[in-house]
């Protein structure tokens, strides 16, 4: 009887452990390229890109990208910003240029309602608003709170964790300038 | 294929349908089926793990001691969800980012271990894998109609393609109206197979 159980598990962590192998280059791959896709997206095109920096964004252990210029100047930087949303943990990638504006936003990963939140990631109107957003003149807050983000339709809490994901990367960025 | 053939595969579909007969899988049929390409793919994955793990089961089910049956049956569903874990996580992210938790929860789906005991346990290896074939198209057709139900109202598209601007009914998208949706497909799928 132990014996029987034995057997089938060691074959099953033997079928697993070879899938694992084959499979891990593959999901390595695909992470890699969903995140320089993303730092892509919001950064302008053409640039070189620095590895991973780490530093802390809104209080959480996080990482930076730095697009150098030719010149090897810092052209644009890619911050990764994570925010509790309304279904789980909310991360975007905040992309600003040297003089403290927003570039644009991309949403790396979240698991807000399909239908509504979710629409954070699809909704042009209010992911444009983010664009060359500058938080020297304008509040990164929704309406409701006294900002100057138009809110997601029926998704407030989602805007404000994107507002909140967007501001905390645009914190980090001040103390990453003044070092 | 004989008689006994075809209808251990066709009654997946209507007189053992898991969804509208067994009321098994609750939980992915409610969670998953938010638009008709979401609920596709669940059952897809179901299939996949359901047709395997009942081949499997019904070749080991003679020699598996009574006493253990059950965590052999589960350790061997576990990893053939985990092995199309890894490779939709390799190849298909995109469906992979959707479906997210609920493709390990497949091992636990009421559906897989239900036939791994019911079935595949007593019958040969190609007997049980038609049950599986049956039984795994019956979930995804469920699936499909009700993610199309729910994506028709809920988000006034279908298969992702729009035909209204704007917001549908927004309570089909959610947990409220999987269920109602649910219980209607459930009085319109019994009515018509009553009556056949």
């Amino acid at each position: 009887m132990a014996l029987c159980l034995t057997l089938v598990c060691l074959v099953c962590s033997a079928l697993l452990g070879g899938m694992y192998a084959l499979t891990a280059e593959p999901i390595a791959k695909t992470n890699a390229d969903i995140l320089r896709a993303s730092v892509n997206a919001v950064l302008p095109e053409g640039g070189e890109l620095s590895e991973a920096v780490p530093v802390e964004v809104g209080g959480q252990a996080s990482e930076y990208y730095v697009s150098k210029s030719s010149d090897g100047t810092p052209a644009a930087y890619a911050i990764k910003s994570t925010t509790a949303g309304f279904g789980g943990p909310l991360t975007v990638m905040v992309g600003l240029t040297p003089d403290g504006k927003v570039y644009n936003t991309s949403v790396l990963s979240h698991t807000e309602t399909p239908g509504l939140g979710a629409k954070c990631t699809e909704d042009e109107h209010f992911m444009n608003q983010f664009k060359g957003f500058d938080p020297s003149q304008k509040i990164l807050t929704v309406k409701k709170d006294g900002g100057d983000v138009d809110a997601i339709t029926a998704s407030t809490i989602t805007s404000r964790a994107y507002s909140l994901a967007v501001k905390n990367a645009v914190e980090a960025f001040k103390t990453i300038k003044g070092e | 294929m004989s008689k006994r053939k075809l209808d251990i595969f066709t009654k997946g579909f209507f007189k053992e349908n898991p969804t509208f007969v067994l009321l098994l899988g609750m939980c992915p049929t409610l969670a998953t089926t938010t638009s008709a390409i979401n609920g596709l793919s669940m059952g897809l994955a179901t299939l996949f793990v359901l047709v395997l793990s009942n081949i499997v089961i019904s070749a080991i089910a003679p020699v598996v001691p009574d006493k253990v049956h059950i965590p052999v049956y589960i350790v061997v569903i576990a990893t053939f969800v985990t092995i199309l874990q890894f490779a939709m996580q390799a190849y298909t992210p995109d469906m992979y980012k959707t479906l997210g938790l609920f493709i390990p929860l497949i091992v636990v789906n009421c559906i897989v271990l239900g036939r791994a005991e019911a079935f595949a346990s007593k019958n040969g290896i190609v007997d049980s894998a038609l049950d599986g074939l049956g039984i795994g198209f019956g979930f995804t057709m469920a699936l499909t109609v009700l993610g199309m139900v729910r994506e028709i109202l809920g988000s006034g598209s279908i298969f992702g393609w729009k035909f209204i601007s704007g917001d549908g009914l927004l309570v089909f998208i959610m947990a409220p109206g999987a269920f109602i949706a649910l219980g209607y497909l459930m009085v319109l799928f019994n009515k018509i197979a009553k009556k056949n």
